[in-house]
């Protein structure tokens, strides 16, 4: 259920026929031990050369239970229970007998890293094989043990069953037996027709221990030995420690020590390469670490501290100033991405010319469990506890920190309160690692949400203008698209927006493909606020501006919204997402979510005044989505969402449940951002704080959500970041159908909406 | 510091710290009672919430000092065996995501459930105002608390029976 950088997500999910993909290991007294591949990102492809490094693992004990490894994060988007679900089917295993374990990061792992929708895609195919092999592996010592034909052997729930001889064998005695046979290549997987896991909406496995408080996240670590900490960081992003005075704080009750952190430079998250003297911006900004006996006498002795700082980099930008180069930038041509026919001249001669300019905010991630992480580095070793979406990221950066090797760390991954990408990021677990070396002890380190909404990496602010030619007939003759934002890829790796726009312009591709004359151009917003990939990363801005403006041409054409969009892709496709390489636009699957959403919605329905519809729709993570808002709006211009319809074609559904909490999830994220969500540069600081100053969306704000999937056995797609997008557009549409006012800037400026 | 003398899920604690610590950081780093959680510390997310004699309050903005001799419940304390209809509708309805924010999500609604044996949507939101869940799961938790209204009512009512004869 969250970001990662679009451009990586692409080389993986079809590289899963390496021949020695699954292997058994054995061990005395053990029972059979499955070794698997699940890929993730880029490095799948690299790896494909190298030894066999399974990352994930299946075990069915003598006593019968099934144990699967989960090298995945879960952080409320259902992992551990998908993966499950998915192993337990082809495997034909008893439900009530199969297990999750948590992996730690050890080397051996190789990628563990949890984003950009991936953990279904990337581990559909990999676990039933891993299931399917296993479970043919135990119907062969069944029936060797009978000496029947292997044909005449069925399983269900966890049993061989030859029904002629009404013999029955458990796979737990079979499990020691098949561990010492041959691995079958090519076991046929399951019809879908045959399926009895799959599709079926089954209970969470962490649920139980949620709703009795004793699900551990990586705040709630306690080691033995261990001193909690806080950490006073530069406020000026680009800022460092000048000096600083422990007395105060070392005369606060419980402080123990008082430690400087050093400024570290981080390297890149995904360990891609990054050339000399990139100008990247990673860096772990150091700070002055309080220690104490808890956390209260941490956050009191940090309220003591003194600390003089460098001001960095940034210290005279403001959002006003960027806000302006943006619009400035956008006026003149920029780097040319994608250009089909002459969209200038077509422009030009066409009668008609439609124009318009959209802005999106920084925005943070605040996942509701703030970041966090304990640290023991002792010995040359370090050991972790985290919760985060990147341990084999986190691992680099702790190698390269303290010098030690990959071997001499251990990540234990906790639970996630929320990962929304802020945990792809790896400096909060060196900064746990350097305290605790400078503390000799076990740290704990804790983060208020001050510190988390200051010290965040932004979802990039974002200013886009958009340009439309129609001819006499009111057909799109030309569309021009101009971004002007800071990369995100040029943050962790540096460097200007690369030719294929990066992780910059996910969900600009439409309606490319559709029309004669194109253009897609960006400009790149130099600054020193960090940015990252926040769920649905760059289709959450481009998306915005591309869906509210297909509605101000159907209002200028005369148009219904939804007749327009059914006629852009009426003839041809559109092409594929322009920030990756994402598969052909199938229009089928496209035109089906937009009819059902419509359908389901009431489209074309008469609405009493105040209130209004509007539509937004997306292909992006293999997933095809479109949503119909219902918004009133009040006289005094305030807004509230009353209900969202929204159509679902992800492919094969794992769990239907899981993706309809996605979708609801996911839809009150993008709203909590259309509504409320705005970071604010002032003298180079964030300046919010807290939820008064950064709200969410609350109950009375959630609108009803109604999820209406598409029955598919097509390869999974993501569900976690599609529904985030087309919230925006689709609210801003409706806001638009309902007072003729069309709001252009996020999160949106209701004030304008007030009557009288 | 000074010792102060609390009741947790009914069993009676002295602890020694200052008295103006908040009394989540008493449960998380003194009790080791973890399933309170931080979310904001200015009672603006609910995340914290516990009962103090009953009345669903934020611990994060609790000094401890405030609460000597007073009873506390926490998420832990709820029900002996996870079977408050609450986390029994929680699970029917798989409310939780990542679930950080849901033991003060069902403390809350335990208080409201308790006065008000049929909240309607509004009430539950009016109870529910000061709480944030990022995941969004606020649709299901309606549902959760409406099903487990259901579910006690005919308890109370046999009470209230009980009580007539």
């Amino acid at each position: 259920m969250s970001a990662a950088p679009r451009n990586l997500q692409l080389h993986n999910f079809n590289q899963l026929a390496r021949r020695d993909f699954l292997k058994t290991s054995v061990t005395a007294g053990a029972g059979l031990v499955i070794g698997l591949y699940l890929p993730l990102l880029a490095r799948e492809a690299e790896a494909a050369g190298k030894a066999f490094a399974p990352n994930a693992f299946v075990e069915i004990t003598p006593t019968g239970d099934v144990h699967l490894w989960c090298a995945r994060s879960e952080m409320g988007q259902g992992v551990r229970t998908s993966m499950l679900m998915i192993l337990a089917e082809e495997l034909d295993a008893d439900w009530t007998r199969v297990k999750v374990v948590q992996a730690d990061f050890e080397a051996k792992y190789g990628d563990m890293t949890t984003g950009g929708s991936q953990s279904v895609r990337g581990s559909w195919t990999p676990l039933r094989k891993a299931g399917a092999t296993a479970r043919d592996m135990l119907v062969t010592a069944a029936q060797q043990s009978w000496s029947v034909p292997k044909s005449e052997c069925t399983t269900r729930a966890g049993t061989v069953i030859h029904a002629k001889t009404k013999r029955e064998l458990a796979y737990g005695e079979l499990a020691a037996k098949a561990a010492m046979l041959p691995v079958p290549q090519d076991v046929p997987l399951k019809d879908p027709k045959d399926y009895r896991i799959l599709e079926t909406k089954k209970a969470r496995v962490d649920g139980p221990f949620i709703v009795i408080g004793e699900a551990h996240y990586g705040i709630d670590t306690k080691v033995p030995g261990m001193l909690y900490a806080v950490v006073a960081r530069p406020p000026v992003f680009g800022g460092r420690v000048k000096t600083f005075d422990p007395a105060h704080a070392q005369a606060v009750a419980g402080v123990r020590k008082v430690v400087e952190v050093p400024a570290v430079e981080m390297p890149p998250l995904f360990g891609e390469e990054r050339k000399e003297n990139s100008g990247h911006q990673h860096y772990l900004w150091g700070g002055v670490a309080v220690v104490a006996d808890s956390t209260w006498q941490a956050v009191s002795g940090r309220k003591a501290l003194m600390v003089e700082w460098e001001p960095g980099a940034g210290a005279d930008e403001s959002t006003e100033k960027q806000r302006a180069s943006c619009a400035e930038m956008v006026k003149s041509a920029g780097k040319e991405l994608r250009k089909i026919g002459d969209p200038a001249a077509a422009l030009t001669s066409s009668p008609k010319k439609i124009e318009a300019e959209y802005e999106l905010p920084f925005v943070a991630h605040t996942p509701m469990e703030p970041p966090n992480c304990t640290a023991r580095v002792h010995d040359g070793k370090c050991e972790i506890w985290a919760p985060t979406q990147n341990a084999p990221g986190m691992a680099a950066a702790l190698a390269s920190a303290l010098n030690i090797s990959l071997p001499a760390i251990t990540i234990h991954v906790t639970l996630l309160g929320g990962g929304f990408g802020r945990r792809l990021n790896i400096e909060y677990g060196v900064e746990a690692a350097l305290i605790s070396r400078a503390a000799g002890a076990p740290v704990k380190v804790f983060w208020t949400r001050d510190d988390d909404l200051r010290h965040d990496y932004y979802r990039p602010m974002s200013h886009h203008r958009l340009r439309a030619g129609l001819d006499p007939q009111n057909q799109i003759t030309a569309w021009l698209h101009h971004v002007a934002a800071p990369t995100t890829d040029g943050f962790y790796l540096g460097g200007d927006i690369p030719d294929t726009g990066g992780t910059e312009l996910g969900g600009a591709g439409f309606p490319n493909g559709t029309v004669p004359n194109y253009l897609l151009e960006a400009s790149f917003l130099h600054t020193a606020v960090p940015r990252g990939y926040w769920r649905s990363v760059d289709v959450s801005w481009n998306h915005f501006a591309v869906q509210s403006f297909i509605d101000e041409v159907a209002a200028a054409a005369g148009k219904d919204p939804l007749e327009l969009r059914r006629q852009l892709i009426a003839t041809k496709p559109p092409a594929a997402e322009a920030g990756g390489d994402e598969k052909p636009v199938n229009v089928e699957r496209l035109r089906r979510v937009l009819d059902l959403a419509a359908e389901k919605a009431g489209w074309g329905k008469a609405l009493p005044t105040g209130r209004g519809r509007g539509i937004a729709n997306l292909y992006s993570w293999g997933t095809y989505i479109a949503q119909v808002a219902e918004v009133t709006v009040a006289k005094d211009g305030s807004v509230h969402v009353d209900r969202v319809v929204c159509a679902i074609d992800c492919g094969q559904v794992i769990n239907p449940d899981m993706v309809a909490a996605q979708m609801e999830g996911g839809i009150a994220f993008g709203l909590t951002a259309a509504l409320f969500s705005e970071v604010t540069i002032e003298n180079g600081q964030t300046q919010q704080s807290n939820f008064n100053n950064y709200p969410m969306v609350r109950i009375s704000d959630m609108p009803r959500v109604e999820v209406h999937i598409v029955p598919s056995h097509e390869e999974p797609g993501g569900a976690g970041e599609p529904p985030v997008p087309s919230i925006a557009p689709a609210v801003a549409n409706a806001i638009f159908a309902a007072t003729g006012k069309r709001l252009r800037r996020l999160p949106f400026q209701t004030q304008e909406l007030a009557q009288g | 510091m000074d010792a102060t003398s609390i009741t947790v899920n009914g069993k009676a604690h002295s602890v020694e710290v200052t008295p103006d610590t908040p009394l989540l950081w008493v449960l998380r780093d003194t009790l080791g009672l973890t399933g309170t959680k931080f979310g904001c510390g200015m009672a603006l997310c609910g995340a914290c919430t516990v009962h103090i004699d009953g009345e669903p309050m934020r611990s994060c903005t609790t000094r401890i000092s405030a609460v000597a001799g007073r009873s506390i419940t926490t998420i832990e304390g709820l029900s002996p065996d996870g079977g408050n209809p609450l986390q029994l509708a929680w699970l029917a309805e798989q409310v939780p995501q990542c679930g950080y924010c849901q033991a003060g999500m069902i403390m809350t609604s335990a208080a409201l459930i308790a006065k008000n044996s049929a909240p309607s949507d509004s009430d539950i939101d009016d109870a529910l105002a000061g709480h944030i869940c990022r995941c969004g799961t606020y649709q299901r938790i309606r549902e959760a608390i409406h099903q487990a209204a259901m579910k006690s009512k005919p308890q109370s009512k046999k009470a209230a029976n009980g009580g007539a004869q």
